[in-house]
């Protein structure tokens, strides 16, 4: 939990893992057991869980104070109530990707993680990517390579691949294939997303972009 | 609201009704183009890779509430009580609507004799029919209320399995009986002459699974009220079928409805029809006055918002021993749900291969589930599934070469339209350049692995059937400074249509793409477009957006001709500027006078009529190298090659881009998904993607190609372009189940080739 909050003086402690799980039902234990879920703290194993609690939350570099119910995901709260729309809901139980920003630079369903456990964490939208109007070079190379069809998965596939480029900066067809493999994309567009992937990867590389 | 999708039924109508007034001919084909046919990216990427397109499910209006819909949670009941009071006290809550309240009794679902059901319907008939509908302020409230509404039903008896709904003591999902009117027959020539001249005969029955769209971005439409005028933005692919939806269903005037859909996350047909989400978001808007939107959940759209229905397929083929073809016997049986829909298409049986004597029984059977709903090649998949697997088995005892046995059945004109010709077919060229660029000769003298991992290659054909509704209108506007505006109907469902409408325009006017605007998909500000499914958004949309093109320009050069004193015959316009014969200077658009005072130039264009007694259909060759795990069923997917005759390649990105997603599909097909009901309960075992398993990034073939082939077709359309979204999925999975035949030497006849399948089929061979 943030000091931020601490000084606040809010009472809030979060919800279970456990007692969230079981809300959410099978597909997020197992989801959740190959390790998308944060740490929780000790005070927010405490569970309350009805009343809003009024958090914190750094959203690309960028700090929201706002009350939220326990239940409520990070994928709500940055589309419903921050307006990052960029993070798409596809499943909302830990299949798909769709919700896919990164947590302390590590990738994350963001409908898997509650809002209250984000605290304290640095959280990024596909909305962080770009600077102004100029895109970040994973953008570019989805745009080149066309690793996209409807568009709808591609901010998840997107963050899913900076995420993989950062964990490992030279990664091999199936590293990229692995990498790439908890986003779904139903358009089918995954031929044209390894070579954008392999483009920032070779990119970077020869000391680019980034 | 709409029925069944009618494409193929209207494909038919179309091919026999071409002989309309030729008031608006073709332009000549292009000689050469410089955009078109363009690795050109996405002019509506930048959005779309930053977050800032908008999709239905993203839109949020000021004071908007959030829709849920309360379903049955039983195959077959009857709603004997429904109290909502509760539910309407909960904090948030704004409206509620049950089957009880008058509005719910819009017809909804039709069959022969009229409407089957209504949009709330107390009698329920599958899992997951709607029953009630509330709004709150928040998505959570709302579902916290819907969970609140207490429904006591009566439970019915049901049937989930459509093979088991066609037998006399099978409960009846509707009072007339679950078999949908009689078996259709099609058929020519004679097929005991037929089987009596052949060799070799082989018969087999097969079966597809049920597969389910999931799309990325669910259901979702967003209402608003402005008096008695409707706004609704809907995840869509046709503005126009939704809003003569609408009209009907809320009995307003087509100009009192706008529907609009900007961005929309995949469809692949379960998009084409009005949903009753959409009808229940209208009227939940109305009673409270405020904007309410109404997103389906991941669950729900696997419950209820179509499928392609499972196929059992029997066919029964001769061909004598040089590899001609003499007869086809062939029965398809599917089941729709609960409501009438396509079940079975048997034109590829029909028309794929030269056949005299042919007949195709068709049968469809209503069940306890979710209506079936056109999916992409609706029918197509199943047939090619069944029919190239029967080929092979043909070309295995003649002892030819599947590809060569193919090749001496291509036809040259359509049987299922008459015997007309082809505008082209590139089958042929689909077979051999495919075959070649695949390395097919030397892949088939290869050793077949010795270990418990095998290797196969297989090759299956297809074609499309659906040669698309001739009725689009586009408009294209000049401005001043030489920039240009392009204005269809049409939905860019992720195909790229869009940015090909912007290549078009660059095409003919000259203009730079980045000084193109596109508007799509409103029906209140742009032109008609059919609804983009049946392969044919480009060959409907973009010889309309031409000729709008061409008469802007004609417009622009004779008002130049005027101004500059000139004959317009020895004007032209290239880059910005008219260009004058014998004249090394060209004169600036931004200098023209005549359209400074005007300062736009506005051209409509319409598609001209489909060409005269002929034929435009796209063919399609796909060949796979599988490697098979003998020991566990794993099947994987190595190498792929995938040759398409879609006449014109409009844009080098989207069109590959179209052909792997297409094969991508086709491997769910054959190989993961499956939609399972429980026959105990009558519910839906696979509501999650944790269970429905679509292709992910690892079943994706390491090495691909996409081949073109283009025969230049100058005669389909002023643009050249036939269908391709649908024809390159037609083959995929027979493909691959060829290739594991090759592999493993025993032929799975299900689909999806599951890895217990392998497994248990091996077993009985050592056995
Ligand atoms: S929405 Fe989070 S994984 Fe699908
Ligand atoms: S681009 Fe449509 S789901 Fe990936």
């Amino acid at each position: 939990m943030s000091d931020q909050c601490k000084k606040g003086g809010c009472d809030h402690s979060g919800v279970s893992r456990r007692g969230f799980l079981t809300t959410m039902g099978v597909g997020a234990v197992a989801a959740a057991a190959a390790g998308s879920a944060l740490p929780a703290t000790a005070e927010q194993q405490k569970a309350s869980a009805a009343e809003p609690m009024t958090i914190g939350l750094s959203v690309n570099g960028r700090k929201h104070r706002l009350a939220v119910e326990p239940r409520e995901t990070l994928l709500a709260v940055l589309r419903e109530r921050l307006g990052f729309v960029g993070t798409k809901p596809g499943c909302e139980r830990g299949e798909c990707g769709a919700c896919t920003v990164l947590v302390d630079g590590v990738t994350r369903y963001a409908c898997l993680t509650l809002a209250l456990e984000a605290e304290g964490h640095e959280i990024t939208t596909i909305e962080g990517l770009a600077r102004g109007e100029e895109l970040g070079d994973v953008q570019k190379a989805f745009v080149e390579e066309d690793a996209l069809q409807c568009g709808y998965c591609t901010p998840g596939q997107i963050m899913a691949a900076e995420g993989l480029l950062r964990a490992n900066p030279s990664p091999t067809l199936d590293d990229v294939r692995l990498g790439m493999s908890g986003n779904l994309c139903r358009c089918g567009a995954y031929g044209h997303i390894f070579k954008a992937v392999e483009r920032v990867a070779r990119a970077r590389r020869e000391g680019g972009a980034k | 609201m709409t029925g069944p999708c009618s494409f193929m039924t209207q494909a038919i109508a179309t091919a026999a009704t071409t002989a309309t007034t030729r008031e608006n001919p073709a332009l000549p084909a292009w000689e050469k183009t410089n955009v078109v046919g363009a690795a050109v990216p996405r002019v509506d990427a930048h959005e779309r890779v930053s977050g800032t397109a908008v999709y239905t499910r993203d839109l949020a209006l000021p004071g908007m509430l959030h829709c849920a819909i309360v379903r049955s949670p039983h195959a077959h009941a009857r709603v004997k009580r429904i109290d909502a009071s509760r539910a309407l006290a909960m904090p948030g809550v704004h409206a509620v609507i049950t089957c009880d309240s008058p509005e719910a009794s819009i017809p909804w679902y039709f069959g022969a004799k009229g409407a089957l059901s209504r949009l709330l319907d107390p009698e329920c008939r599958y899992e997951g029919d709607e029953v009630a509908a509330l709004v709150a302020e928040t998505p959570l409230q709302a579902a916290d209320a819907a969970r609140a509404v207490v429904v006591e039903y009566e439970i019915l008896p049901f049937v989930v399995d459509y093979e088991r709904a066609l037998r006399p003591d099978a409960p009846k999902v509707h009072p007339f009986g679950n078999q949908l009117g009689e078996p259709r027959v099609t058929e020519r020539g004679d097929l005991a002459s037929g089987f009596a001249a052949a060799d070799v005969t082989v018969e087999r029955e097969f079966h597809t699974s049920c597969e389910l769209h999931t799309p990325m971005e669910t259901h979702c439409s967003v209402a608003q009220w402005d008096g008695g005028s409707l706004q609704v933005w809907d995840s869509t692919q046709g503005v126009y079928a939704i809003r003569r939806g609408l009209a009907q269903a809320l009995q307003l005037p087509l100009a009192s409805v706008r529907v609009s859909s900007r961005f929309m996350g995949g469809g692949f047909g379960s998009k084409l029809e009005l949903g009753k989400y959409t009808v229940l978001a209208a009227i939940l808007a109305r009673t409270t006055g405020r904007p309410v939107k109404a997103a389906l959940s991941r669950e729900e759209t696997m419950l209820c918002a179509g499928n392609r229905p499972a196929n059992t397929i029997s066919i029964k083929a001769g061909a004598r021993k040089d590899g001609k073809l003499t007869a086809f016997d062939a029965k398809l049986l599917g089941g729709v749900g609960a409501f009438p829909a396509a079940a079975t298409s048997g034109y590829l049986v029909l028309d794929l291969y030269t056949c005299a004597n042919v007949r195709v029984e068709e049968t469809a059977a209503l069940m306890n589930a979710g209506q079936a709903r056109a999916f992409r090649a609706p029918g197509f998949p199943q047939a090619a599934w069944a029919l190239e697997q029967v080929i092979d088995e043909l070309a295995e005892r003649l002892g030819l070469d599947p590809v060569a046995m193919r090749l001496k059945n291509v036809p040259t004109l359509s049987q299922m339209r008459a015997g007309q010709p082809y505008t082209s077919t590139g089958l042929a060229d689909c077979l051999k350049n495919g075959s070649a660029g695949f390395g097919w000769a030397a892949a088939r003298k290869r050793a077949r692995g010795r270990g418990h991992v095998r290797r196969g290659i297989g090759v299956a054909a297809g074609m499309w059937g659906y040669g698309g509704d001739p009725t689009a209108t586009a408009i294209v506007k000049l401005y001043a400074d030489g920039s240009a505006n392009v204005n269809s109907g049409a939905a860019d469902i992720g195909t790229g249509t869009r940015t090909i409408l912007a290549q078009v325009v660059a095409e003919e006017l000259g203009v730079p793409i980045a000084k193109i605007q596109v508007e799509m998909a409103d029906t209140a500000t742009t032109q008609f477009a059919p609804s983009s499914g049946g392969s044919q958004t480009v060959l409907v949309n973009m010889p309309a957006a031409r000729s709008a093109a061409v008469a802007v320009k004609n417009e622009l050069l004779s008002l130049a001709a005027a101004e500059l004193g000139k004959d317009v015959k020895d004007l032209s316009l290239r880059d910005g500027a008219i260009e004058i014969a014998g004249d090394a200077k060209s004169v600036p658009l931004a200098q023209l006078k005549s359209l400074a005072q005007r300062q736009q130039l506005v051209g409509v264009g319409k598609r001209e009529p489909h060409p005269e007694g002929k034929v435009a259909l796209p063919f399609a060759a796909h060949f796979a190298e599988v490697e098979v795990n003998t020991r566990t069923g794993a099947v994987k997917v190595v190498k792929y090659l995938a040759a398409q005759d879609s006449g014109r390649v409009m844009n080098a990105l989207t069109y590959e881009n179209q052909v792997l997603g297409g094969v991508t599909m086709g491997i769910g097909f054959g190989l993961t998904e499956r939609r399972m009901l429980d026959r105990n309960t009558g519910k839906l075992v696979t509501g999650a993607w944790h269970d429905y398993k679509i292709p992910t990034a690892l079943d994706f073939p390491a090495e691909f190609t996409c081949l073109p082939v283009d025969p230049r077709d100058a005669e389909c359309n002023s643009v050249g372009a036939k269908g391709l979204g649908e024809p390159a999925t037609v083959p995929a999975a027979a493909a691959i189940a060829n290739a594991v035949r090759d592999a493993i030497g025993v032929r799975i006849f299900d689909a999806p080739i599951t890895a217990n399948a392998i497994v248990t089929a091996l077993a009985r061979t050592r056995s």
